[in-house]
């Protein structure tokens, strides 16, 4: 495969105490089925315990799995998104424990012949390009949940999780740093949303990682890793494998070795703490599900799901600079989510002027969202009323301060939506009669003799004082850079 | 009528019923009483068939069939009576499979096996005596209780399936359903005399069978006749999109493929052109002399129908035993996990923590037999071992099929044999010894292995005047070939339609 011959070497971070960190990581990425992977049960989040677990979820005698078509098109569209190759066959096996919240005693994943294999994630690092390839990513279906707290004496058992579809995606131990590591994170997370394969909510567990994490002196063979489970944030995520990075070097430094194991971070004491070492690793008895024939993907079943995945976002990203003129980084900010660029492409349409509505968007439509914690899909402005309002800004109708006075208006929704009529009745139309601007500088300047003064003394401040004066006296209407030109000429400085 | 009901068969009593001699509700009670006199579950006079009786919910059913019929429904199986292994889940009666671990367990849905017999109209009489989660093949190791030969109370009737046999034979019912992994259709129908089909793995859905060895359990029907057998076949199987691995074929009228006239035969010699295979490894010298000679009467009586009895080899027979004692625990192992005494099933009281709540549990709640196989095969997957136990019986259970591939492509159209290589042993006389239960197991296991449809048809009577039953092997989805097989030698024989005293 190409895209495996290109592998790049790990990008040279600065050592940490004469000391290379190597990372990999394993992130499970919650598919965005409406039911689990193998049942007919939803999967919505935070329902009743125990209300969304069917009799195939809790393992009743003489129930069978049976593969949700869904789940595996989810999968293809991440391995074409990585530029992987999709296993023609894949074969789930089951993984042999004993535990209350896995229902059956197994849990069903891929594990010799995942339905993804290879692929490369691609992100920016301090300015440089990075890639991280993939060694495969699988399906799986999740366990339930356990709740120890709850119960005086006893555990409490909710299996409304317990066969949810599960991606997990395993990184090559590509990464050398933990704010790479993070990166590679943000890039998975915003790429998975993307192709709407997973909501990527991380508090509710639709987006986890683990992190295997080890040190070696640069140049030495990888050293003895132990694996960070269960992140749940960027910021854990760091702060785990950090922690974990200065426990493993200080071992080393004091001559002790590294056992291989498996790890737990605590947000409280910002430590990792071992969970289970590699001695009581369980046997997990590995082997082909004879409930479920391999999966079978033919070409044209990988054509059809080609055909319904959107455009990415570096491509859009691409076609935005070249049809609209953005620039690179305006370009890259309309392209943070699929719904950013919905949006921004409607208001393009909307108003005609693709640097505006990609200002907007950036500034004062950013800055009303975020104080009142609403998502771009629900900005309470129509994408069509927010547009006939830039084209007027566009058009020298309004002014920007006109336009963004009206914005408030139209946020609040209590004066209609008719943006001329608001710029009528608001008298925010800017004055584009020459003659009656020429009046009001002529006069400005007859009775601000002072500033006129400090402004030949070459007081740049005096002047923008005189175009204030301007104006106010033009009550907002005059167009500043048109009243300024005026200024300047009756000045002599023109 | 001058025979009485409890002796006719299915197709009989469909037409009974549909010509109104008979009513469902009436039909059920008979069966009921005659349950309710001969199988008092208890004591060695007992023939120890039903784990379970409900009279109202069998009557209450009884009911709806008769409403249906004066609704204007009809059909072969409206009313017609018929009893479940308890390895089916069943919404109106309780499912044990046979285990102390599921005592008093209540499935909130039926298997789509009973769901589609019900369906068809069919009337359930109680749930049938098995091996513990279907895993013997003498019924003595149900947890509750043996199901006894009606042919001689003091033999085992075979299993898995016993109670389904011992319910068919000594006429409690007129057809039963059973389940087969490596024998557990075709040998106890063997043992009590009646006739049983396996179809090709993959036919009846899976869906609501409890689990014993995912790759190899399949449905299938225990009746007095061949004819009786493809009618409920039809009903119970076709594609469940419940079961990844049932097959995805139209429904299937196996009466008329049984009564198709085959090219070439005429009415004396329907069987004229048939080439039957008999396998070397299938008439050892080890084979009962008792058994062998009634095999070579029902061979004569099928060649003498115009069929043509040919020499065939399958070599890796032998090797059937250790391939399936290694691929049905391993699988039942992990089957098993999920009776851990959590969510549903036998619970120890007291326990202490979690390991101890699931030693115990498993421990009281599985019998030794079960609890055998668990352990082989969690040996058989565990780290170091797979790749030498799992793996390498993974490639010669193909091997096992190519053999029979090889033999259908260039020898034969239908292959028979033994189902057991003797009559049925006394109860108790080989229950310390599970090795020598397993080796009884050479002839069916390798249909088994292959996923190959395979059937027992009375074929006369050995020592002590019993049962001995002729298997036949056919190709995959050939049952309505070997339905058709049957019935010849059934329209032409009588072993079939004697019964116990």
């Amino acid at each position: 495969m190409n895209t495996l011959a290109q592998a790049q070497a790990p990008l040279q971070a600065p050592p940490i105490r004469g000391w290379e960190v190597v990372i990999g990581l394993e992130t499970h990425a919650q598919l965005s089925t409406a039911s689990k992977i193998f049942s007919g049960a939803a999967t919505r989040f935070g329902a009743a315990p125990n209300t969304q677990a069917c009799a195939v979820d809790l393992a009743l005698p003489g129930t069978l799995p049976v593969m949700n078509k869904g789940a595996v098109e989810r999968a293809i569209v991440f391995g074409l998104a990585v530029g992987a190759r999709i296993a023609p066959q894949s074969v789930f096996a089951r993984k042999n424990y004993f535990y209350p919240d896995l229902p059956k005693g197994y849990q069903i994943s891929q594990y010799e012949v995942p339905v993804v294999q290879g692929g490369r994630v691609e992100f920016m690092l301090d300015g440089h390009r990075r890639s991280v390839r993939l060694t495969r990513a699988h399906l799986e279906e999740d366990a339930g949940k356990s709740l120890h707290e709850d119960f005086a004496g006893c555990s409490g058992i909710d299996l409304n999780r317990a066969g949810t579809p599960l991606l997990e995606i395993v990184s090559e131990p590509d990464m050398r740093s933990s704010a790479e590591a993070v990166e590679y994170a943000r890039a998975l997370h915003t790429l998975v949303v993307w192709l709407g394969i997973c909501d990527g909510n991380m508090q509710e567990g639709s987006f986890r990682c683990d992190a295997n994490v080890s040190v070696r002196r640069p140049g030495a063979p990888f050293g003895t890793r132990r694996e960070i489970k269960n992140l749940n944030s960027f910021r854990f995520l760091q702060q785990a494998i950090d922690s974990e990075i200065q426990w493993q070097i200080d071992r080393l430094e004091d001559g002790l070795s590294i056992e291989q194991a498996t790890v737990l971070f605590d947000p409280d004491s910002g430590e990792t703490r071992a969970m289970r070492s590699k001695e009581d690793a369980q046997d997990y008895r590995y082997f082909p599900d004879p409930d479920l024939p391999p999966l079978a993907i033919a070409p044209d079943w990988i054509d059809r799901v080609r055909a319904t995945m959107p455009e990415m976002p570096g491509a859009m990203a691409e076609r935005f600079q070249r049809d609209d003129g953005l620039p690179a980084y305006d370009a890259a900010m309309m392209t943070t989510s699929r719904a950013q660029a919905r949006c921004y492409e409607a208001l393009r349409a909307a108003c005609g002027a693709p640097k505006l509505a990609a200002n907007w968007l950036m500034g004062d439509v950013a800055k009303k969202l975020n104080a009142a914690g609403l998502d771009i899909e629900h900005m309470p402005v129509p994408v069509a009323v927010l547009g006939a309002l830039i084209r007027r800004v566009a058009d020298g109708v309004v002014s920007h301060n006109g336009a963004r006075s009206l914005f408030d208006l139209l946020w609040a929704g209590d004066s209609g939506h008719d943006v001329d009529a608001l710029i009528e009745s608001r008298g925010l139309k800017q004055m584009n009669d020459t003659s009656a601007l020429q009046a009001i500088v002529d006069s400005v300047i007859a009775s601000n003799a002072k500033s006129v003064d400090e402004f030949r003394a070459g007081k740049d401040k005096a002047f923008n004082a005189l175009v204030g004066q301007v104006m106010k006296a033009s009550q907002g209407k005059a167009n500043p850079a048109q009243a300024g030109d005026l200024l300047r000429k009756a000045l002599g400085a023109g | 009528m001058s025979t009485e009901l409890h002796d006719l068969g299915v197709a009989a009593l469909g037409q009974a019923l549909a010509s109104r001699q008979v009513s469902a509700t009436e039909l059920a009670g008979t069966l009921l009483a005659r349950q309710a006199a001969l199988d008092s579950q208890c004591g060695p006079s007992s023939l120890g068939a039903y784990l379970a009786v409900d009279a109202e919910a069998t009557l209450a059913q009884a009911r709806r069939a008769d409403q249906r019929r004066a609704d204007g429904e009809s059909g072969p199986l409206l009313g017609v009576p018929i009893a479940h292994k308890d390895i089916f889940v069943t919404r109106d009666w309780p499912t044990t499979a046979g285990s102390k671990m599921l005592a008093g367990y209540r499935s909130p849905f039926d298997a789509t096996v009973v769901e589609r017999l019900a369906a068809a109209g069919t009337v359930t009489l109680g749930k049938l005596n098995c091996d513990e989660f279907a895993m013997g093949s003498s019924n003595e190791h149900s947890a509750f209780f043996p199901a006894r030969n009606p042919w001689d109370l003091s033999r085992i009737p075979g299993g898995s399936s016993g109670g389904s046999a011992v319910a068919v034979a000594a006429r409690l019912a007129p057809a039963a359903t059973g389940t087969d992994t490596g024998g557990s259709i075709r040998q106890p129908a063997a043992f009590c005399g009646i006739t049983g089909i396996k179809p090709t793995y993959g036919v009846c859905s899976r869906y609501g069978m409890v689990a014993f060895a995912s790759s190899l359990d399949q449905a299938g029907v225990m009746a007095r006749s061949a004819e009786d057998c493809a009618l409920l076949l039809g009903a119970m199987s076709g594609f469940d999109e419940r079961d990844a691995t049932s097959a995805e074929r139209p429904p299937q009228d196996y009466r008329a493929q049984m009564l198709a006239p085959r090219d070439g035969a005429s009415a004396s010699r329907p069987l004229a052109g048939l080439r039957i295979g008999l396998p070397a490894e299938f008439f050892p010298p080890a084979l009962a002399a008792d058994v062998n000679g009634a095999l070579r009467g029902a061979l004569a009586a099928l060649e003498k129908l115009g069929a043509t009895l040919v020499d065939v080899s399958l070599p890796r027979t032998a090797l059937a035993i250790p391939v399936y004692y290694v691929i049905a625990p391993a699988e039942a192992s992990s089957n098993l996990s999920r009776f851990d005494g959590v969510r549903y099933g036998h619970r120890a009281e007291p326990h202490g923590d979690l390991m101890d709540l699931y030693k115990k549990s498993r421990s009281e709640g599985f019998g030794p037999e079960v609890q055998r196989r668990i352990v082989i095969g969690t040996y058989v997957l565990s780290h170091g071992y797979y790749d030498a136990y799992y793996l390498q019986a993974q490639k010669l259970r193909r091997m096992i099929a190519d053999d029979f591939s090889r033999c259908f492509a260039e020898r034969c159209d239908v292959i028979a044999g033994p189902v057991a290589p003797s009559v049925a042993w006394k109860i108790g006389e080989r229950s310390d010894d599970p090795v020598q239960d397993y080796l009884a197991d050479i002839f069916t296991l390798p249909a088994s292995l292959a996923g190959l449809p395979g059937m027992s048809v009375p074929a006369g009577f050995g020592e002590a005047g019993l049962p001995v039953g002729l298997q036949l092997i056919g190709r995959h989805f050939a049952e309505g070939q070997l339905l058709h097989v049957a019935h010849a030698l059934q329209q032409a024989t009588d072993w079939h339609l004697r019964s116990p005293k």
